[in-house]
C-alpha cells in the first residue's frame, strides 16, 4: 500500500514541465546578474555633516593655530540638544587650509570619547594602582603639598645677597586644551609662587 | 570623471593624521593595538581599520632607509575583489572608479579577499561581513575629498581627476630624478589594470621595499574559477536539467510496481 500512497504523490507530466521551467529561468537570471557593473551608488550612505550646524573654531593644540570645522547635529532650534558628529579642517584658514594634524584629526575624541578622564586621579608614593579623588579631596592635598615643597625650596636671595624669590623644586604643567583665562590664572598664580619650572602641554 | 588618489611616498612624514581622519570620518570602533617594535600602529589593517600608514625599515647602501607608504584599498580598474565576489551586487565600482562593498548583499564568503593581490579586505568576526576603504564614497558622492586627503598637512596626499593624477606623479618624478633618485617612478601596477590610487616611489623598482607587491595579478584560481569554470559549470549544470527533462520527456516516470522494487 506504501506504493500508491507514494504513486498519488507524483507529480503529473504538466507540472514537471511548469517546474523545470520555472527553475531553469530563476538559475538562468542568478547567473546572469550583473556583478561589478557601474553602481547607481544606492548603498552609499548619506553625508553625515549635510545639514549639520557648522561652528569654526581653533584647534586647541599647539600654537600653529590651525582652523576647524565644529559640525553638530540640529539646526540650533531650541529643543534640540547640540551633539559633535564631526570636526575637521577648516579649508578657509589661510594657516592650514583644512589640513588638520593627527592630534588635530581627533578632537572629536577630545570631545566625547568614553575614554576621556573626567575624575581626579591620585597614585600614592608605592603605590602599583590609581585611586579617584573628589575635588574637595584633591584640593587641599595639593595646596598642602605645593606649601610644604615652597616653605622647604624658597629661595629669597641668592648667594650674592640680591632678591630673587624664586622656587626651585616644584614645577608645573599646563594643559593645551585649557581655555586663555584659565592659562591667565595659570601664569598669575605661577609668578606669585616664584615657581620656574613651567610648561603646557601642547607640544608633548 | 575617474578619480584617483596619488600618494607621494617621498613627502610622507609618517603622522598618521590619515590614519586618525579615516577612524573619524568612517566613526570606527577604538580598538587596543600591540606593540611591536615598530612605530606602525598596527600589524595589517583591520575590519575596523582601513587605513594603515607601514613604516619599512630597509637596509640599504650600509644604511637604513625609513620608507612609509600609505596601504589602503587601490581601488584597482580590474578589481580582483570583483572577479572573485559570487553575491550579485555585493561588490561595485562605481561611475569614478571607486571599487565599493555594498554590505547589505555581502554574504561574508571571503572570496574577495582570496581575489585581492594586496590582501586589503578584512572579514569582520561580529558581523560576518568584509570591510574595506570606501575612498569615502559619501564624500566623493557630493564632491567632497575623501577625509585622509584631507587631513595630510605635507601635501603628500592628493586628490582629483586621475589623468591630472598621473600628471602630477609624472612631475614629480622628474624632480625626485633631477634630485639624484635615479629609479624614481610611478607605481601603477598594469597587472589590475592599473589603480585608482597610484604612489610616486624613490626606488620603483623596488616596490616590495614599500610593501607593494611587484607585479600584482588576479590571482590564477579566481580567473580560472570565474572564467573557463564558470562557462564549463554552467553547461554542465544546464545540461543536468535538460537532461533530466527529456529524460522524462521521453522514458516517463520510473514505476517501482513494474520494476519491481516494491518495498513490501
Amino acid at each position: 500500500m506504501k506504493c500508491k500512497g507514494h504513486m498519488s504523490k507524483r507529480s503529473s507530466r504538466r507540472d514537471f514541465i511548469t517546474r523545470s521551467a520555472a527553475t531553469t529561468a530563476t538559475t538562468a537570471t542568478g547567473l546572469a546578474a550583473p556583478n561589478g557593473e557601474t553602481s547607481n551608488g544606492a548603498h552609499i550612505p548619506a553625508l553625515k555633516t549635510a545639514h549639520t550646524t557648522k561652528t569654526n573654531s581653533i584647534c586647541p593644540y599647539c600654537a600653529v593655530g590651525c582652523s576647524v570645522t565644529i559640525h553638530t547635529i540640529g539646526d540650533k532650534a531650541r529643543n534640540v540638544k547640540p551633539h559633535i558628529v564631526h570636526i575637521e579642517g577648516d579649508p578657509e584658514s589661510p594657516v592650514n587650509r583644512g589640513t588638520l594634524c593627527p592630534k588635530g584629526a581627533s578632537l572629536e575624541e577630545f570631545v566625547q570619547s568614553d575614554r576621556r578622564l573626567t575624575k581626579v586621579r591620585h597614585r600614592a608614593a608605592g603605590a602599583k594602582e590609581w585611586t579617584d579623588l573628589t575635588w574637595e579631596e584633591a584640593i587641599p592635598m595639593m595646596a598642602s603639598r605645593i606649601k610644604a615643597s615652597r616653605d622647604k625650596g624658597f629661595v629669597e636671595k641668592d648667594e650674592k645677597g640680591r632678591t630673587v624669590n624664586r622656587l626651585g623644586n616644584v614645577a608645573m604643567i599646563g594643559g593645551c586644551t585649557d581655555t586663555n583665562e584659565i592659562n591667565y590664572l595659570l601664569s598669575k598664580f605661577r609668578f606669585s609662587l616664584g615657581l620656574l619650572a613651567y610648561e603646557n602641554q601642547s607640544r608633548l | 570623471m575617474i578619480v584617483a588618489k596619488l600618494i607621494d611616498t617621498t613627502l610622507c612624514i609618517g603622522c598618521k593624521a590619515c590614519e586618525v581622519a579615516c577612524q573619524e570620518w568612517n566613526d570606527q570602533e577604538y580598538t587596543l593595538g600591540t606593540f611591536d617594535g615598530s612605530y606602525q600602529t598596527m600589524p595589517d589593517l583591520a575590519p575596523n581599520f582601513w587605513n594603515l600608514i607601514k613604516f619599512n625599515e630597509v637596509e640599504k647602501n650600509g644604511g637604513t632607509s625609513w620608507l612609509m607608504s600609505k596601504y589602503q584599498c587601490m581601488h584597482c580598474a580590474d578589481a580582483g575583489c570583483i572577479a572573485a565576489c559570487p553575491a550579485p551586487g555585493a561588490i561595485v565600482q562605481l561611475a569614478n572608479g571607486t571599487v565599493d562593498f555594498a554590505h547589505d548583499n555581502c554574504i561574508g564568503c571571503g572570496y574577495c579577499i582570496t581575489g585581492c593581490p594586496f590582501d586589503v579586505p578584512k572579514l569582520s568576526p561580529t558581523t560576518k561581513k568584509v570591510y574595506k576603504c570606501t575612498l569615502c564614497s559619501d564624500r566623493t558622492a557630493v564632491g567632497l575629498e575623501p577625509a585622509c586627503i584631507k587631513t595630510c598637512p605635507t601635501n603628500c596626499l592628493t586628490f582629483g581627476e586621475r589623468d591630472e593624477m598621473i600628471r602630477v606623479a609624472d612631475i614629480r618624478t622628474r624632480e625626485l630624478k633631477a634630485d639624484g633618485f635615479k629609479d624614481a617612478g610611478v607605481y601603477n601596477p598594469q597587472g589590475v589594470g592599473g589603480t585608482n590610487v597610484i604612489y610616486v616611489l624613490n626606488d620603483v623598482k623596488q616596490p616590495e621595499s614599500y610593501g607593494l607587491p611587484k607585479d600584482p595579478v588576479i590571482p590564477w584560481t579566481v580567473q580560472l574559477w570565474k572564467g573557463p569554470m564558470k562557462v564549463l559549470g554552467t553547461l554542465a549544470f544546464v545540461g543536468a536539467i535538460l537532461g533530466a527533462f527529456f529524460h522524462f520527456v521521453i522514458y516517463g516516470p520510473q514505476d517501482p510496481e513494474v520494476h519491481g522494487h516494491d518495498e513490501e
